[in-house]
């Protein structure tokens, strides 16, 4: 464990980067919002959503938690297990699609 | 204990010397970081639960899903706004996590008065997010007869799932604010002068992640 002046001396970082990235995330809230405010719908909808959050929560963990800087042993440590979760929306969605044919196909 | 630079961190040189390397994996990180991002990282699994829940109701449900976009809805001098009340939810909260991110700079350059005063700030926009909420919730219940098993718009599964997740997150927020408030007042009287100002940063971490969680909620729940 370093002691903490030496973490001080690494994590000194320039204030306007903070700046720059709060000012982007209100820009990318704002271009969500738009999405809805425009009603676009269908894939294009979905993309976008799903574009500007990917942005946001990467800007997030990047700048905001500082992951940026980080050592890559810690980054993978923490990142690499959320990707588990791909697996289980994989597995429920599949479930789910089939539970869905059956309601439509023996309840409607 | 030696430190390896810089240099060494990087690549998958660097990821296997850490990992292959005596006492500790984690160079340069103190316990206290280490063990926020671990619960952290339990913390994104029991969201991802509650998401991909929702998920699977919503696919599986024969009836129609309610159109977030109309019910979270307001009108706002005579003007029909849809989910307005949300997105000023989503700029309050990233407003918070930028004092937070200024305050947690002012713990490092040892300007403990400023970053105490910018952590309360953060909390009072905790507050304002958690007020919006409550808002929110009995306008929902009270008003469009939403309930946890049924509501008139479409999908009983919708009140369910909104409660759980919308409501656990507030959860967290308040819990955020608790302990936002707790280490202010403990940086404020100089408690962290000789251990350095680090708890600034693992206290911001848990705030930045409650906002982190509110970016899928808000792309998920209310814009899917």
């Amino acid at each position: 464990m370093a002691h903490s002046s030496e973490l001080e001396g690494i994590q000194q970082h320039p204030i306007s980067l903070y700046f720059k990235v709060w000012g982007l995330l209100f820009v990318l809230s704002g271009f969500s919002f738009m999405v809805d405010y425009l009603q676009l719908q269908g894939g294009l909808r979905w993309t976008l959503i799903l574009i500007f959050m990917f942005l946001k929560a990467g800007l997030i963990v990047a700048i905001f938690m500082h992951m940026m800087w980080e050592r890559i042993a810690f980054v993978l440590a923490i990142l690499i297990p959320p990707l588990c979760v791909l697996v289980l929306i994989l597995l429920m969605a599949s479930e789910a699609s089939y539970t869905n044919l059956n309601r439509l196909l023996f309840f409607d | 204990m030696a430190i390896s630079s810089q240099s060494d961190a990087n690549g998958l040189n660097g990821f296997i010397t850490d990992w292959a390397s005596d006492k500790d994996a984690f160079k340069n990180v103190s316990w206290g970081k280490a063990m926020m991002w671990i619960f952290l990282l339990s913390d994104t699994f029991i969201f991802s639960c509650f998401l991909v829940g929702y998920m699977s109701v919503r696919m599986t449900t024969a009836e129609p899903w309610p159109n977030a976009s109309e019910v979270f809805a307001l009108t706002i001098a005579g003007e029909h706004i849809p989910l307005i009340l949300i997105a000023i939810m989503t700029f309050v909260l990233i407003t918070s996590s930028g004092t937070m991110a200024m305050a947690v700079n002012c713990g490092y350059r040892r300007q403990p008065k400023q970053a105490a005063i910018l952590m309360l700030i953060t909390a009072g926009f905790g507050i304002c997010f958690v007020g919006m909420q409550v808002f929110e919730w009995t306008k929902l219940i009270v008003e469009e007869g939403v309930r946890p098993w049924g509501n008139p718009m479409g999908a009983a599964q919708f009140g369910a799932t909104f409660f759980m997740i919308t409501g656990f997150h507030g959860f967290h927020v308040s819990i955020g604010v608790i302990y936002l408030t707790i280490v202010a007042l403990k940086v404020w009287r100089g408690d962290y002068e000789k251990r350095g100002y680090e708890i600034v940063e693992i206290t911001g971490l848990y705030w930045h992640f409650v906002d982190l969680v509110w970016v899928f909620i808000f792309a998920f729940f209310y814009l899917w």
